[in-house]
């Protein structure tokens, strides 16, 4: 009888998908703790499966294709190949020693890893699985980005406290730009006119004005009843359209609402212990975070405004990435 | 035979000469006094060299054979410092030299001071004795200087004998004893034993206990000496029982800087009780065990360049090089006036690897920082303990504060 289940329940399955207001998703999200991926479905919010992987997995991406997912094994030394549907590792790129986290250029073709030990950033073609630059950036790079127009990689170091504007194609640094003290996260607006970059110790995310370099303004955050110390921001995501931002505020358990284009805070909303990094869903309805502490991941619907749910996913959940 | 024979520390000496061109330029960019409008940073290759002051002191053998005294402990931070400056100061366009001068025991501090003073340099680390601090910081070629005080705990120098150009990146006793103290009051440990040994440190650091219990809400139910006497060092199992017997208290609070007994007091005392103090559960600005925040990537940077842990010497002198570096990025310039005055603003905020921005208390130059309360193998909390409120930065429950500093010239 059971062998039959998944045929009866297909067509009920595939029912409910069409019935949700939401796009069915899968998330992939990196257990830092248990040396693990776990995999969500966004929709229910079920944990699907958990698979042994690289030691302490932190930042993770998909392929352009979608058909790979990128992980960051900081203790193997390693950025993991991994197929999206069997879960196998199919390969692994050389990132040099302890890559935290990384980023794609617009084409997929070549990655950008923060060696946060080494006081670089390692360029590897994927294809050919070669590391074909280092750049050596300030002390303990640890957030990256590739702005959507291809134009700028930037890295910002926690140490020296700056934003390094390196030319995509020449490699080279163009500029840096000082920010708060010990900068964590860095994220274009989907114009590549901005440059988001938090900033744990000064509790600020600074917004950055690609085309001068210059800042435009530093957004603080004050939360009722959270001392100052424990709001420590950390991931960002800034919706397609530049309406609202997102900041996850790490120990304050909570994640800001930004008007993007006023740059005013708006709202916070409480989700899990010391949320550290954020993904969309890919139809934008819905925002996951990862919450290191409580061993958790947070489920957003943002047309609602409402965290609708948490789902247990493992030990110091810290990367995320969907697949459509 | 004796096992309190005192050995000197093997010299070490490692100096970083400034070439003449440096020298000269370091004596001219020193020369002007500090009313002079800074000059803009020079577009190319802005230098400043920082001195490494160090006197040896006399230690003792630590009590079990395999633990060692580093005999760099302080200017291997100070190195690593320099190279972190050096690679920001890579995009910045500055440049950073340590000058490192290590003087014997009965060397003169004045004198080491005075050459540096020669040579141009106008921001000095020191880790030397209370005294000679005290004594450096008043000197007249100290006037237009700014000392970076990496490893001498003395209240003293931030109270009654404080001087505006003197900072502290090290915790001082008062704030590890409020650290300690605010943890034994969140545990309710509120009785404490008092076992202090016979040096004139160890009586400071129970001064500074018997200040920190009544402040929150613990008492000091009995105060012991704990004198050298050849049985007690030589029969601790026997001596221990006795010493620590008699009142009720929770925890034996212990006041022995170097060493010499508190070791001995852990699983030996009469009741089962832990010890915390300058043993046991030790209030530290750094620790091998914190790897929160970021720690982990100093402490292994470190480990790299040194071939051993950083020792909180070298915490305060690597926070030392750091906080200039930062000046100097953040203020584009090496003139000493501008660094001095962001220092001391409101606007310098340094990221030290414990959660939370570190600045100076401009009411007497001590660097605000958390204090880690840690065992040998486990980081038990960081102070300031949750709860313990203050109207402007949690950072000011630890040591004297404002309203009680006992500092007549402020920063």
């Amino acid at each position: 009888m059971t062998r039959f289940r998944p045929l009866v329940l297909s067509p009920l399955l595939l029912a409910a998908w069409f019935a949700l207001p939401a796009r069915a998703d899968t998330l992939y999200v990196t257990l830092e703790k248990d040396n693990a991926l776990a995999v969500v479905d966004g929709a229910s919010g079920k944990l699907v499966k958990t698979v042994k992987i690289g030691k302490r997995p932190r930042g993770i991406a998909l392929s352009k294709d979608a058909k790979l997912l990128y992980v960051a094994a900081s203790d193997s030394n390693t950025i993991q190949v991994i197929d999206a549907a069997s879960l196998k590792i199919v390969g692994k790129l050389p990132s040099d020693d302890d890559p935290e986290t990384f980023a794609l250029d617009p084409e997929g073709a070549t990655m950008f890893v923060s060696n946060e030990d080494d006081n670089r950033v390692t360029v590897i073609d994927i294809a050919q699985k070669k590391a074909v630059k280092r750049i050596p950036v300030g002390v303990e790079p640890e957030g990256i980005a590739v702005s959507p127009d291809g134009r700028w990689v930037v890295s910002t170091s926690e140490t020296t406290n700056m934003a390094h504007w390196i030319e995509r194609h020449s490699l080279a640094i163009a500029d840096n730009t000082l920010v708060d003290p010990r900068p964590r996260y860095a994220t274009f607006t989907a114009d590549s006119q901005q440059l988001w970059v938090s900033s744990e110790i000064a509790g600020s995310v600074t917004v950055i004005d690609a085309a001068s370099r210059q800042p435009v303004k530093s957004i603080g955050f004050k939360i009722p009843g959270v001392t100052q110390e424990k709001i420590q921001p950390v991931g960002i995501k800034i919706d397609p359209q530049r309406r609202y931002a997102y900041v996850a505020l790490g120990p304050a358990n909570r994640i800001a609402v930004v008007d993007a284009k006023t740059l005013e805070v708006q709202d916070y909303w409480l989700v899990g212990q010391r949320v550290w990094n954020l993904e969309f869903s890919p139809d934008y309805k819905r925002l996951y975070t990862t919450n290191g502490l409580s061993n958790d991941i947070s489920i957003i619907d943002l047309e609602n405004r409402k965290v609708t749910k948490s789902v247990a996913v493992g030990q110091y959940p810290w990367g995320v990435t969907v697949k459509p | 035979m004796n096992p309190l024979i005192r050995q000197l520390v093997s010299p070490l000496l490692l100096a970083f000469v400034l070439d003449g061109a440096d020298v000269a330029a370091a004596a001219k960019k020193a020369a002007p006094p500090r009313a002079e409008p800074a000059k803009p940073a020079a577009p190319a290759g802005d230098k400043l060299a920082i001195g490494y002051l160090a006197q040896q002191r006399e230690y003792l053998p630590p009590l079990a054979s395999f633990l060692s005294t580093a005999t760099d402990a302080g200017v291997q931070g100070a190195r690593l410092g320099i190279a972190d400056d050096n690679t920001t100061g890579a995009f910045t366009l500055q440049q950073f030299e340590l000058k490192e001068t290590v003087i014997g025991a009965d060397g003169d501090p004045a004198a080491a001071f005075k050459a540096l003073r020669a040579d141009g340099l106008r921001h000095i680390l020191i880790d030397l004795p209370t005294e000679a601090a005290a004594a450096l910081a008043a000197l007249p070629e100290a006037a237009d200087t700014l000392l970076y005080n990496v490893a001498d705990s003395a209240d003293e120098l931030r109270g009654g004998r404080c001087a505006p150009n003197l900072l502290h990146l090290v915790p001082s006793r008062a704030m590890r004893a409020d650290a300690l103290a605010q943890y034994l009051a969140k545990k309710r440990w509120t009785k404490l034993f008092l076992a202090a040994g016979t040096t004139p440190q160890d009586a400071l650091y129970a001064v500074a206990v018997k200040r920190a219990a009544p402040r929150f809400g613990l008492k000091i139910v009995e105060e012991k000496p704990w004198e050298h006497r050849f049985d007690e060092r030589r029969t601790p199992e026997s001596e221990v029982p006795v010493f620590s017997q008699g009142s009720d208290y929770d925890v034996m609070v212990v006041a022995d800087e170097n060493g010499n007994f508190g070791d001995l007091l852990s699983y030996r005392t009469w009741s089962p009780r832990p010890v915390a103090g300058t043993q046991g559960l030790v209030p530290t600005a750094w620790h091998p065990t914190l790897e929160h925040w970021g720690a982990i990537q100093l402490q292994s940077r470190f480990r790299e360049q040194a071939k051993r842990w950083m020792t909180e010497t070298d915490y305060a002198a690597w926070l030392a090089v750091r906080a200039i570096g930062e000046a100097a990025a953040r203020t584009k310039s090496v003139d000493f006036g501008r660094i001095r005055e962001y220092l001391l603003s409101d606007a310098f905020a340094l990221a030290g690897f414990k959660g939370v921005p570190l600045s100076f208390r401009r009411w007497d130059g001590q660097l605000r920082q958390p204090v880690l309360l840690a065992a040998e193998r486990s980081l038990v909390a960081v102070a300031p303990i949750e709860g313990f409120l203050h109207p402007r930065n949690e950072l000011d429950t630890l040591g004297y504060d404002q309203p009680e500093t006992l500092c007549k010239s402020p920063h």
